[in-house]
């Protein structure tokens, strides 16, 4: 496995100050379990046949976590389809993730997209699209709009070390880099896009040196050390609102997963390198580093455990009770207003319904 | 002969191609090592090697505008859309350059291209793995447009495509990748573009269709035959070139048309067949010409059995056809 920058071996300590603050810590490992467990629960959903697919993101936990933890809740996210931890940390409900995972009456979707594409304006976390990389240039189009209106936000958008080759990263990073735009590039390089190493994808030898070409800096970061991947997003965001520009953060993670519920991993990478990969894992670090400071003990964890999963099995109690979508949404959305072809397609769609020619 | 699916024939096909000859290469995202996310190239790179199996970077204008490159010096290069509702990112690449390199080169540069990709619903795939984009392809002047809905057919015309010196957008029905099997011819086995086949002839209404349609509409087509109607069911197989004939030859005889596809309706394909009815078997036709398509929304995820036609929306406009007139 070729890997851009050393990381530091397992067990090695925390990095140095400026971190995550020591308070907050206790909160971010609740934070990166319960998406953790979600994860599983979803996995597994997926295995009953109670939800269609699933993405996973283990393995991913701590950049997103810490990434989200420097944010404000004023800025805004683009993400893409692998963001739990972003979304659970930016407070969407779980309770909302199911309904749109199962596409029922509950969900701000109306069940329109696949599972992991959710997004919900009031969270400031915008929906994902499935093409990669649409979304970079929208994070700039957005982060411009703020300068424009004189807001001191920052748009922040996350992607992966494939999408590095979209047409929209090289668009993205190059208006940011012309108009000096508010946005952070989050891109969580998990060292595969589905079956592809990082290296098939680019011969650079990290993908945060593609923000120099564009006149913007660049970082890597360790991706599974929650201080450097929180500094690193606080220093971007503290730059930007001070007018500094853009940022490319590459945090090197590991999906540790497959790439999806219809992947399977096993066909193109080893299991020594995932070995490698797991003992490095943030979960364990930042688990390691509150055992160590008395910040959590075996019991408080079991605890811990024990009320994140009862949380879980709550929200989805609730959303599989929840009532199926209503087919007549079908035709909502498409315009402000329907236009006459769309009013007549649904009447005919409403009469099929009560004739029985469609069953729901 | 073997009993086959679809996908397994597609694989048969570019086999078949590469070992044919050697300026045949593959490019796309996960075909090789992975053998595709649908395994259609499954177990290519090993007999070819990553010369001619090439995994790209994930970028679709890199994939299609370095697959005309290739073309243009001389190779045959068959590219892989992983589905067809990422090809949008090389849509320059298609419309501005594959579709046009002959034509504004006076004909100096062909481009012998074909683009694979799996396309349509039915796999619950929603907004983004469920598109139905054909009729975009079929508008642009230069690309030819082949949609197979079995398994001969699908080795059948995807040989043809490979050897054909134009641009061939390829799209294959994913929901029936695995669904149906049949009979194969092995060795050279091609089936000429632009022709439509009759899957299930009939006397009393004519419906169209093509791809993943075929089995619901050949479903309707029984069950309205148990209530004594005949319904013609044909294959156009091919887009372009339209096998104009075959519809109309079709119509002369029952003078009734219901045209199925997936694809919103609006200026949706079947609005060509029907514009082409209107316009040379309009004397022939007794009833209007009717459409069973998707609904001119965004391609749902939770609604999209209710979205796609089934075969008793086709059955109750194979009814209507028959009534009226
Ligand atoms: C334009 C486009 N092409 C192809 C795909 C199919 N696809 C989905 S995810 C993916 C790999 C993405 O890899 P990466 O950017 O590293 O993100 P990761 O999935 O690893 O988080 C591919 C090829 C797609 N979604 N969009
Ligand atoms: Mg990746």
């Amino acid at each position: 496995m070729s890997q851009a920058v050393e990381l530091p071996k397992p067990g090695s300590p925390p990095s140095d100050a400026g971190g995550i603050p020591p308070e907050d810590l206790p909160k971010v490992y609740r934070a990166m379990l319960l998406a953790r467990l979600m994860d599983e629960r979803c996995l597994s959903l997926q295995r009953q046949g109670r939800i269609g697919f699933y993405v996973p993101l283990q393995g991913q936990e701590g950049a997103q976590v810490a990434c989200a933890w420097a944010l404000d809740p004023s800025d805004w996210l683009f993400p893409a389809y692998r963001e739990l931890a972003v979304a659970l940390v930016r407070g969407l409900p779980l309770v909302s993730l199911f309904d749109q995972f199962i596409g029922n009456a509950g969900d701000v979707l109306k069940g329109r997209q696949m599972p992991n594409h959710y997004g919900a304006r009031e969270y400031r976390f915008v929906t994902a699209s499935s093409p990669v990389g649409t979304q970079i240039i929208h994070a700039v189009g957005a982060a411009m709009a703020a300068q424009r209106k004189k807001e001191r936000i920052v748009t922040v958008t996350f992607f992966g070390d494939g999408t590095t080759s979209s047409n929209d990263f090289h668009s993205g990073l190059n208006f940011a880099g012309v108009f000096q735009a508010p946005t952070i590039f989050f891109c969580q390089n998990n060292q595969w896009a589905i079956s592809m190493p990082r290296e098939r994808q680019t011969r650079s030898k990290t993908l945060a040196m593609k923000a120099s070409a564009y006149g913007i800096e660049g970082v890597v970061v360790d991706g599974e050390d929650v201080h450097a991947v929180y500094r690193a997003v606080r220093d971007a965001r503290r730059k930007a609102i001070a007018g500094g520009g853009p940022t490319l953060i590459e945090a090197q993670v590991y999906r540790l997963g497959p790439h999806s519920t219809s992947d399977d991993p096993k066909r193109y990478r080893t299991d020594a390198e995932l070995a490698e990969w797991k003992a490095r894992d943030s979960v364990g670090r930042v688990r390691q580093e509150l055992l160590t400071s008395g910040g959590l003990t075996e019991e408080s964890e079991a605890k811990l455990l024990e009320s994140l999963r009862a949380e879980i099995a709550m929200a989805l109690k609730e959303a599989e009770g929840t009532a199926p979508i209503d087919p007549s949404t079908l035709f909502d959305d498409v315009f402000e207003r329907p236009t006459p072809r769309l009013d007549e397609e649904r009447a005919e769609f409403s009469k099929f319904l009560t004739e029985g020619v469609l069953k729901p | 002969m073997t009993e086959i699916t679809l996908v397994q024939a597609v694989n048969r096909a570019l086999f078949d191609a590469m070992r044919a000859d050697p300026d045949v290469l593959l490019l796309g995202e996960d075909i090789g090592v992975n053998g595709g996310v649908f395994r259609a190239t499954e177990g290519l790179i090993k007999e070819f090697g990553p010369e001619r199996v090439v995994d790209t970077p994930l970028s679709e204008t890199g994939i299609v505008g370095a697959a005309i490159g290739m073309a243009l010096y001389g190779l045959k290069p068959v590219a892989e859309i992983q589905f067809l509702d990422f090809i949008y990112p090389a849509f320059d690449q298609i419309v501005s350059e594959l579709a046009k390199f002959r034509y504004r080169s006076g004909g100096q540069y062909p481009c012998h291209v074909v683009i694979r990709s799996p396309y349509g619903g039915g796999i619950k795939g929603g907004l983004y793995h469920s598109q139905s984009a054909e009729a975009y392809f079929a508008h642009t002047a230069g690309l030819k447009v082949v949609i197979p809905s079995n398994p001969a057919d699908a080795k059948g015309l995807l040989t043809s495509a490979i050897f054909d010196p134009d641009p061939v957008i390829f799209l294959e029905p994913k929901r029936i990748y695995r669904a149906v099997t049949g009979e194969v011819p092995d060795g050279d086995h091609r089936v000429p573009l632009g022709s439509a086949s009759i899957v299930r002839p009939g006397s009393d209404v004519s419906v169209f269709a093509y791809g993943a349609m075929i089995p619901p509409v050949v479903e309707a087509a029984k069950a309205v035959q148990a209530e004594g109607l005949s319904a013609e069911v044909i294959d156009l197989r091919s887009l372009v070139p339209l096998d104009e004939a075959a519809i109309l030859k079709s119509v002369e005889k029952t003078g009734r048309a219901v045209i199925v596809h997936e694809a919103p309706r609006f200026v949706g394909f079947g609005a060509e067949v029907a514009a082409l009815l209107a316009e040379k078997a309009l004397y022939s036709l007794k009833s209007p010409v009717r459409r069973v398509t998707g609904y001119d929304t965004p391609f749902p995820y939770a609604l999209e059995n209710l979205y796609l036609p089934n075969a008793e929306r086709i059955a109750h406009a194979i009814r209507a056809s028959a009534r009226e007139g």
